[in-house]
């Protein structure tokens, strides 16, 4: 395994984690009730903070003295490794809430399976973070289940969100030759085998909510690659990096 | 002469938590080791959750406390291992908690009782509160809502 290849899968890790949070935080001020603007701001301020560790981390493996700060707000789309579900946009609060628990399961899965790394930096960020990621995902199923289960016009908004958002399900767990070191070495799973675990949550949680499951395994895939971003990611970091883009190096 | 490692225990259990000031950084069991390597004081203090703002703040006002006392040289480290949990929550830290009116965490994954008026009567608004180690329920006798403090 070399470190360009853990340098990568972290970015992956922390890119998801960072993209996510960013979007979530859009919501600040904006969500329908107090409680959920609360919530939300609350996860997108948890998935931050496992962006510092993880692109942290990167940047210490890198060993080219860039900082989290650095990784976050100097690299432009081609170099980001977040997978293309978390950089589509929010759309309607049903379909904010469907692509935070299409995410949250795989992240609740992946995280219990990295505390358990052979790498012990990348344990002990998952150990952290998995905690944080169980309050998520109760949240974002119970709130899928509440509008999926709820008025003819919100089960009709959440059906919608899944059968847009289905595609980018694939890409979570189609391995490539990264994700080949990481569980070569023992530092993070095959992600195919993550899919039997979450289809079958998936598929709980979605009968509770009486939507139906796409019937389609196609899959959009580039974003963890970094091969093909799509137009959001762009946009989105132009909105993040505006201050660094303008202002090279300012500080607080 | 350097004061002692428990001495200075009883010193950092006067650092109040800046977002609950009424337990102590000790209290919230985020200290996690006090040692002395030659004429450098080592503390080791782990953040509650992984994005909380406060935890820059905790270390500065560690440091702070410290040098007061007269200790120039301190280093802090932040350790994320073995992750923070409630249960290092102190018995004093839970009960000054209830008298504040935030409900102290318990396995169950609720509060026992509002804090306000003791009915066991209560319901939750929200897995999440005004930060990130609390939610918010509500008291179905008082009508009052009030903060919860998650366990994790
Ligand atoms: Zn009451």
């Amino acid at each position: 395994m070399s470190d360009d290849a853990l340098f990568e899968f972290l970015c992956r890790m922390g890119d998801n984690t960072l993209v996510l949070g960013h979007r979530v935080s859009e919501w600040c001020g904006h969500a329908p009730v107090l409680e959920e603007d609360i919530a939300l701001a609350n996860t997108a301020l948890d998935l931050i903070g496992q962006t510092q560790m993880w692109l942290g981390l990167a940047g210490e493996i890198e060993g080219k003295g860039r900082s989290a700060d650095d990784l976050a707000m100097r690299r432009d789309v081609w170099d980001f490794r977040n997978i293309l579900l978390v950089e589509q946009p929010n759309g309607d609060f049903g379909q904010t809430m469907m692509r935070q628990f299409l995410f949250d399961l795989w992240h609740l899965e992946m995280l219990k399976a990295l505390s358990g790394s052979s790498h012990d930096r990348v344990a002990a960020i998952a150990a952290k973070s998995v905690k944080e990621v169980q309050y998520h995902v109760e949240r974002s199923g119970d709130t899928v289940i509440g509008l999926g289960d709820g008025t003819s016009e919100s089960h009709r908004r959440m059906q919608a969100a899944l059968d847009l958002l289905w595609p980018y399900v694939g890409e979570m767990f189609v391995p490539d030759h990264i994700d080949a070191q990481m569980s070569e070495a023992g530092i993070a799973p095959d992600p195919g085998e993550l899919r039997a675990t979450y289809d079958a949550r998936l598929a709980e949680v979605m009968t509770e909510a009486t939507l139906t499951i796409p019937d389609s395994g196609f899959a959009h895939k580039g974003g963890k690659s970094g091969m093909r971003h799509s137009e959001h990611l762009g946009h989105m970091l132009t909105q993040m990096q505006w201050l660094q883009r303008a202002y090279p190096d300012a500080t607080w | 002469m350097k004061p002692s490692v428990a001495e200075i225990w009883t010193w950092l259990d006067e650092v109040p938590d800046p977002e609950i000031p009424v337990i102590s950084v000790v209290d919230l069991g985020i200290v996690r080791h006090v040692a002395w390597d030659g004429d450098t004081l080592e503390v080791a203090v782990t953040p509650t959750y992984s994005g909380c703002p406060a935890t820059r703040i905790i270390s500065l006002d560690i440091e702070t406390a410290l040098h007061d006392r007269g200790i120039g040289d301190v280093h802090i480290e932040t350790r994320i291992s073995p992750p923070w949990t409630t249960d290092w929550l102190s018995e004093k830290g839970r009960a000054k908690l209830m008298d504040y009116g935030i409900a102290p965490p318990r396995a169950a994954g609720g509060p026992e009782c509002c804090p306000r008026c003791k009915s066991t009567n209560v319901t939750r608004i929200s897995q999440f509160g005004s930060t990130p180690c609390k939610a918010q329920w509500r008291c179905a006798d008082c009508l009052e809502p009030f903060d919860y403090f998650k366990c994790i």
